[in-house]
């Protein structure tokens, strides 16, 4: 999954520190050449130890002065995994719920455009009183609304339709972030348009290369759908559809529409590729279920994951569970895979269609372990086992897989995914 | 159409717990400008089942060959099937086997969601260049090679609409949740 991007990524944050600290040095033996000889003299050997010169004590050596825009930590290289039309998240190392927006997952269906904010028009047309197009300065007048929500790809854990196939947790739950979005609801801008009664569904086009288009039931979408343009404070990143983009709370994010440029409404749905060769769900007896947009509830335990190894001695099992249809209610955590089940602890708030942390401490003591999670939603809907899920849809319906997620911990403490 | 309006501003601010005082005022707040006819029609580009939306021109299955050789072979394969690219031909009769293969013919429920898609998003690398005659060529190249129509008709804003798709009745609605609990 590693690319030529990826690569180049990793080697320049890599660099950063290391120029740093040239300069940093660079400064002291200017500054040390200053103070003459005698004084150079004491001074260097302290200063600039020569095995240990990239660990210079802080303490003693004036810091980098304020940035008009920060940097993160060195050390930190969490990367998103690429592919051609996709990015995956990389949770495993992530903590809280707030993906970082460089880091939130990428799927386009023909690259990332390139648009030129002040130029970006949104249009509403279709049946409407009155066909219109907003300027994004327009849209970012009417009254705003923040959200912190998730949004899954329905792809995500869709290889494991066919068995345990992700190593790691970001190739298994990778196509999902979180954020705080803000933005205008799309009910309040519908409404400036005038929504004539007979209108039931409404088309979102995107303004990428694919003009990527999904139809939406109205009576859906109006209750909290969002048109936004921000992104945990800043502006949209450009992979998540700047400048606007429909947010729909607990929906696949497919529908989510990025680059969102016009919006047309109908009287049934436009039947677009997306909502019939793509994500539509097909069953073991031929049929394909279509408009299948909520995302069921899930959880998945991030640390230990796949990939990782872990120590005898305390072991604090952190993960997410999220669900489309409101809060989530409980996670438990089961060692033995799925024979007995303690409850997690929550990290509050817990709010509806966004991610929840969850935790759980343990000791390990070295034995073979096959470790789950399984969440509930304030529905009482329960998060099922893949021979539920597999039972009651096959292995051939590619997207909404959401069963529960087995980490086997050999006695080495080597941690893979197993399907049970 | 007034009332609608108001009662979905209403419920918008319930819901977000809004409370600042829009509610009880009118919906419009004045924000953007009249659309003119032109910039609809420059975008106005989807298809819809009934075939609205359909541009003049017409296309047959030969001048299909031929574009499609030449723009589309690349990536999906001379006869649609052996391309490194989706799949286009073939497959009808497999979705409820263990080796389902989704292509147009075995799957897409509507025809006149291949024009719609094929002017909006193809090919990859010059997605909306293709004419009207192109695509409706296109679409009739891809209808016969899939056994849907014969060699010899002309596809246009009056055929498509009526080609009956093989798997037009295969999808039903979200039944979820459909996972008994434990």
């Amino acid at each position: 999954m590693s690319s030529p991007d990826q690569e180049k990524s990793v080697h320049s944050n890599r660099e950063t520190p290391e120029e740093e600290h040239v300069g940093r040095r660079t400064w002291l033996t200017s500054a040390v050449s200053a103070m003459g000889l005698t004084a150079a003299g004491l001074i260097v050997p302290s200063l600039l130890p020569a095995a240990e010169q990239h660990h210079s004590d802080p303490t003693r050596v004036p810091g980098r002065i304020p940035s008009p825009y920060g940097t993160r930590a060195p050390g930190e290289t969490a990367q998103r995994l690429t592919t051609a039309t996709h990015s995956l998240t990389p949770h495993q190392v992530l903590h809280g719920i707030i993906t970082p927006s460089a880091l939130h997952f990428e799927r386009h269906h023909n690259g990332v455009p390139t648009i030129d904010p002040d130029q970006h028009r949104l249009l509403i047309h279709g049946l409407v009183e009155r066909p219109l197009t907003f300027s994004m300065n327009e849209m970012m007048r009417f009254p705003s609304v923040t959200r912190t929500l998730f949004i899954e790809c329905s792809g995500n854990s869709g290889k494991e339709w066919s068995g345990p196939t992700g190593k790691t947790v970001q190739e298994t739950h990778g196509l999902m972030s979180t954020s705080e979005w803000t933005g205008v609801p799309l009910a309040t801008v519908l409404a400036e348009a005038g929504i004539r009664s007979e209108t039931a569904w409404v088309l979102a086009e995107g303004s990428d290369a694919a003009a990527m288009t999904r139809s939406l039931p109205l009576k859906d979408v109006i209750k909290d759908a969002l048109l936004c343009y921000a992104q945990n404070g800043e502006r949209l990143r450009p992979e998540q559809g700047h400048p606007l983009r429909l947010v729909i709370p607990g929906w696949e994010g497919n529908a989510c529409i990025k680059w969102l440029r016009r919006l047309k409404l109908g009287t049934a749905p436009f039947m677009t590729r997306e909502e019939t060769s793509r994500y539509t769900d097909l069953m073991p007896d031929g049929t394909a279920r279509q408009f299948t947009f909520v995302m069921e509830a899930k959880s998945v335990i991030t640390s230990p994951s796949g990939g990782q190894r872990i120590e005898p001695g305390f072991v604090e099992i952190r993960g997410l569970a999220w669900s489309g249809r409101g809060k989530i209610a409980t996670v438990e955590v089961s060692t033995d895979g799925g024979g007995s089940w303690k409850p997690a602890q929550l990290q509050v708030p817990i709010l509806p269609m966004c991610h929840t942390r969850f935790r759980f401490g343990w000791w390990w003591k070295g034995d073979d372990v096959l470790l789950q999670s399984r969440c509930a939603d304030e529905t009482g809907y329960v998060q099922p086992t893949r021979a539920a899920l597999v039972a009651a849809r096959g292995v051939h319906s590619s997207y909404h897989y959401n069963a529960i997620q087995t980490w086997k911990i050999a006695r080495d403490g080597q941690v893979t995914n197993v399907h049970i | 159409m007034y009332t609608y309006n108001a009662a979905l501003a209403v419920v918008s601010m319930t819901l977000f717990g809004g409370g600042v005082g829009f509610a009880e005022e009118s919906a419009s707040y004045g924000f953007g400008r009249p659309a003119t006819v032109a910039e609809v029609q420059a975008w106005d580009i989807d298809i819809g089942p009934t075939g609205s939306g359909l541009p003049p021109g017409r296309g047959t299955v030969p001048q299909g060959a031929i574009t499609y050789a030449g723009k589309c072979a690349s990536c999906h394969g001379a006869t649609g099937i052996e391309g490194l690219q989706t799949q286009l031909i073939g497959g009808q009769g497999s979705l409820a086997t263990d080796h389902p293969v989704k292509t147009i013919g075995s799957f897409w429920p509507y025809a006149t969601t291949l024009y719609d898609y094929i002017r909006r998003a193809m090919p990859w690398n010059a997605p909306q260049s293709l004419t009207p005659d192109e695509v409706y060529a296109v679409v009739a190249w891809l209808l016969h090679q899939n056994g849907i129509i014969p060699a010899d008709m002309i596809i246009d804003a009056q055929t498509l609409p009526a080609v009956k798709m093989p798997n037009r009745g295969g999808f039903v609605s979200d039944p979820r949740p459909d996972v008994p609990s434990r």
